[in-house]
């Protein structure tokens, strides 16, 4: 046994399932305190001039960078304990013998909770479709797990209020129900590459040793310390660029190109971020300086829901279990839906 | 004793066999260790989440990294 390999392991140490309880009030304090404090840090102790650009850019990074931390590891906390009642086996379970409207509906609201990463995306859909699942309840997951995840609700909720975060999640919710419904409507089961049909899977007993409580909180632990590792730079980073935008680039810049008026904003921000790829935490910040330069609201949406929901690694992964008809039926129809949302957030803001 | 690691190449399915690589050095363990990365293959032990651990046929664990302290458990315990 060499001395170098015994530290890295046992990476994931154990917390005291209490310390988080603890902690969250605290940052529920700073969070409330936060807008004075940052004013009286720049105004106060500084003694920056109110007027000027540069005492906004610095203002708005000081303030949104530990907001939006705070919000973020105290929501993946929360969601890392609820996704630990779920799993892809147990949402599979759930799903079998569901008729096709009401599978969409159960799929796109279990593709929210259950923990999925897009390279596990084959064995789901295999395990899906080799246990008789709809070929359109399955997409319905698909577009769901993605689309809605907790760090861009949360960046949601943080830059632009609980209105928006909402609007976000049930428009998204509703397109993943009904793209999926219309992709089983097609009947586009010969899209499928042959061999997953002959997959004989095996039936796998989860060794269901006991979860306890502190498990849970194991759970929710590591979640915050794999995602805010992962995503922490993209968050600095494009706050930094809104802070600049924030500061520099004049009001309404952006609403002659992407602005309510201009309808085919919204189908251009389409194909531009399908073929993007970043997660929610890179795309945010920067649609919030968009959308304060003028960019309208269903445009901005109808962006960061093509870029974070349809992702071209996603396709190029799926492309080994189906034919390129039906990843273009999938891409359009969940693409239309998109761009339908978008038309009618312009029209209604 | 025989470990399979199921995953079709991504950076955690890589980690997961440098664990057990490193739990069964550290218990002075003889074992095969098979990573598999034919999907038809995984897809026979029914899990859908990698990477997996399969001890001696039996999926021990799906969809995440067993810290070390676990893994040895799983081997020892068996």
């Amino acid at each position: 046994m060499t001395e170098c390999c015994t530290k890295d392991n046992d990476n994931k140490k154990k917390i005291n399932y209490y310390i988080p309880f603890l902690l969250i009030p605290f940052a529920v304090l700073i969070y409330i305190f936060l807008e004075q404090g940052v004013d009286f840090l720049v105004y106060g102790i500084f003694k920056l001039d109110r007027s000027t650009h540069l005492t906004e850019a610095i203002r708005f990074f000081l303030y949104d960078t530990p907001k939006v931390f705070i919000l973020l590891t105290v929501i993946v906390f929360v969601v890392g304990i609820i996704r630990s009642y779920f799993s892809p086996e147990k949402t599979r379970k759930a799903l079998e013998g569901k008729p096709l409207f009401a599978g969409n509906v159960m799929a796109a609201s279990l593709g929210i909770l259950t923990p999925f990463c897009t390279c596990s995306a084959i064995p789901l859909f295999i395990g899906f479709v080799e246990s008789g699942i709809p070929l359109g309840v399955t997409f319905s997951f698909l577009v769901a797990a993605p689309m809605i995840n907790e760090v861009a609700l949360v960046l949601l909720f943080g830059l632009f209020g609980w209105k928006t975060a909402l609007l976000y999640a049930s428009t998204g919710w509703l397109i993943a129900v009904v793209s999926g419904w219309v992709i089983g409507k097609l009947k586009v089961e010969r899209f499928v590459e042959e061999w997953v049909y002959e997959i004989k899977a095996g039936d796998f007993q989860v060794e269901d040793s006991k979860v306890t409580f502190n498990d849970r909180i194991q759970a929710g632990h590591t979640a915050v310390v794999d995602i805010v590792s992962k995503v922490w730079i993209y968050i600095v980073a494009g706050i930094a660029v809104g802070a600049a935008v924030h500061g520099y680039v004049p009001e309404n810049f952006m609403a002659s190109i992407m602005g309510k008026e201009v309808w085919w904003s919204v189908p251009l921000a389409v194909l531009i971020g399908v073929p993007l790829y970043s997660n929610a935490a890179g795309i945010i910040p920067i649609l919030q300086a968009l959308l304060e330069k003028g960019a309208a609201l269903g445009t901005a949406l109808a962006f960061m829901m093509s870029v974070i929901g349809l992702s071209l690694p996603e396709m190029i992964i799926l492309k080994k279990v189906i034919k390129l008809p039906l990843i273009i039926i999938f891409v359009s129809v969940v693409a239309t839906g998109i761009m339908i949302v978008g038309f009618l957030f312009n029209l209604i803001y | 004793m025989k470990i399979e690691i199921l995953g079709m190449g991504c950076a955690t399915c890589n980690k997961l066999e440098d664990t057990v690589r490193l739990a069964i050095s550290e218990m002075g363990i003889d074992a095969q260790i098979d990573h598999v990365k034919d999907i038809k293959q995984i897809m026979t032990y029914g899990v859908m989440t990698t990477p997996a651990l399969v001890i001696d046929g039996v999926v021990k664990a799906a969809g995440k990294i067993p810290t070390l302290t676990d893994i040895k458990q799983m081997i020892g315990g068996k």
